[in-house]
């Protein structure tokens, strides 16, 4: 069972779609019982991170999904989802996020050049460098994911498992242990998002 | 790199496509959720869907449509028709929509683009506008294209974009329905209006013409058209392995 957490940002309907187009039973919830009953936490989320964060903490899940996460559950933040992540954000301000992962988010439009638009909007292809994580198992280097946003992780070279050329070399997705982040949306990404999702599924628990 | 779109679009009417056409291999031409699956199948990056039913019984309908294909269909979904108020957002959100097209919505009520941008987020408000030449200027017409509202388009698109639509569908009457390639002269001068996404509609004939619209104008990120796919002229597959083989950044779709 795959707990898909309600905190009140986003649509979750695609999400709990896709999950059963692969034949993965989902529950959206916002409790923490749940949550900790669960085999796989996903992490969902958009629109701007210092609500969302201020959201996940005030319902008190940010807190179970961390203890989950730092007890080993596999853990998949989507979009924003993933920057929440990171262990800090500056978008609009400076706010804390979860401290699952080493880096920091920041504006797009810092590192792409200033005719490129922004949001980063499309599909665009994954680069997975050396060695690929066994998120990517299922799919190929070059293969192309949906992207929407206009902030990126940062400084968290240690654990880019894919990146995004957006006129920059834009951080895909991260990996550290079992916290995984994908900066685009599997779940609006066709085939290729379905079998990013069957990857993170199939991982041992 | 990222890619450019190619985006089919569906008008649906009572709950079926209208203007649905034989495909080999679809056994209901007019079903919306098969004609996406089929779409979706060969590549198409992103769909529309213009709810053009009139009736409250043909609008429940559509959201139940909607839902299913949401439901089986995992690329980004637009929906239109239909959007008048911040409400009619948030129904087509529930069922699966990714983004919200509005067209007359926005020129009844021009705070609608602003509230609907603030409640959901630039990247879900569509600003859909059709445009014709009067006289040498670019005017925005409304009503489907049967009223001219007086307005002078450039300004109107940068306005709505200013007031929060994060893309753009210029859908020229001008070329639309003339298969005769897009209208360049009028997306070129939206393109460098705005920094948003563009989407070009109208006047799609034949492969070429998506050729052209790329080439012409780098800035451009989608093409959008109807009744070429729906009459099965163009071959989403075919479209995007041509332009792929002429440079344009595409998205091909391995198939197995």
């Amino acid at each position: 069972m795959v707990a898909i957490v309600d905190y009140g940002v986003g649509n979750l309907f695609s999400l709990g779609s896709s999950f059963r187009s692969i034949g993965v039973e989902t529950v959206v919830t916002s409790d923490p019982t749940v949550l900790k009953k669960a085999d796989r936490i996903v992490l969902p989320g958009v629109g701007a991170f210092g609500d969302a964060a201020k959201k996940l903490r005030d319902s008190g899940l940010a807190e179970v999904v961390v203890a989950e996460a730092r007890a080993g559950k596999p853990l998949l933040g989507i979009c924003l989802g993933m920057q929440l992540l990171f262990e800090k954000s500056f978008e609009y301000g400076e706010h804390p996020g979860l401290g699952l992962i080493k880096g920091e988010v920041r504006p797009i439009a810092e590192v792409i050049p200033t005719d490129l638009k922004i949001p980063h909007i499309g599909w665009n292809a994954l680069h997975f460098g050396a060695r690929r994580h066994p998120l990517f198992r299922y799919i190929e280097e070059g293969d192309c994911v949906y992207f929407v946003h206009s902030f990126y992780g940062a400084r968290c070279e240690e654990s880019v498992i894919a990146t995004a050329e957006y006129g920059a070399e834009l951080t895909a997705a991260v990996a550290y242990e079992n916290v995984y982040g994908c900066q685009f949306h599997p779940e609006k990404s066709g085939e290729v998002g379905m079998k990013i999702l069957r990857a993170f599924c199939e991982k041992e628990a | 790199m990222i890619t450019k779109r190619i985006i089919p679009c569906l008008d649906v009417k009572n709950g079926r496509v209208v203007k649905g056409v034989n495909f080999e291999g679809l056994n209901d031409v007019s079903s919306p959720v098969e004609l996406a699956r089929y779409y979706s199948e060969n590549g198409a990056d992103e769909l529309v869907f213009y709810d053009i039913t009139a009736s409250f019984e043909g609008r429940a309908l559509f959201t139940d449509i909607l839902r299913e294909v949401a439901s089986t269909i995992f690329i980004p979904l637009t929906v239109g028709g239909g959007i008048n108020t911040v409400e009619d957002f948030d129904r087509v959100l529930k069922c699966g929509a990714d983004k919200v097209s509005v067209n007359s919505g926005a020129i009844r009520n021009p705070d609608l683009v602003g509230e609907a941008a603030k409640r959901y987020g630039d990247q879900c408000v569509v600003l859909s506008v059709d445009v014709k030449r009067v006289d040498g200027v670019f005017r925005v017409f409304a009503k489907g294209g049967r009223e001219n509202t007086g307005m002078e388009a450039i300004s109107w698109i940068k306005r709505c974009v200013d007031a929060g639509a994060g893309e753009v569908v210029v859908n020229s009457i001008d070329t639309d329905g003339v298969k005769k390639g897009f209208d360049l002269e009028m997306l070129d001068a939206v393109c460098n209006a705005v920094s948003v996404p563009v989407i070009a509609s109208g006047g799609a004939g034949c492969i070429d013409h998506f050729t052209k619209l790329f080439q012409a104008i780098p800035t451009i990120d989608a093409g959008l058209a109807a009744s070429i796919f729906h009459f099965g002229e163009v071959k989403i597959s075919d479209l995007k392995n041509t332009l792929a083989k002429e440079g344009i950044p595409m998205r091909i779709v391995r198939l197995g």
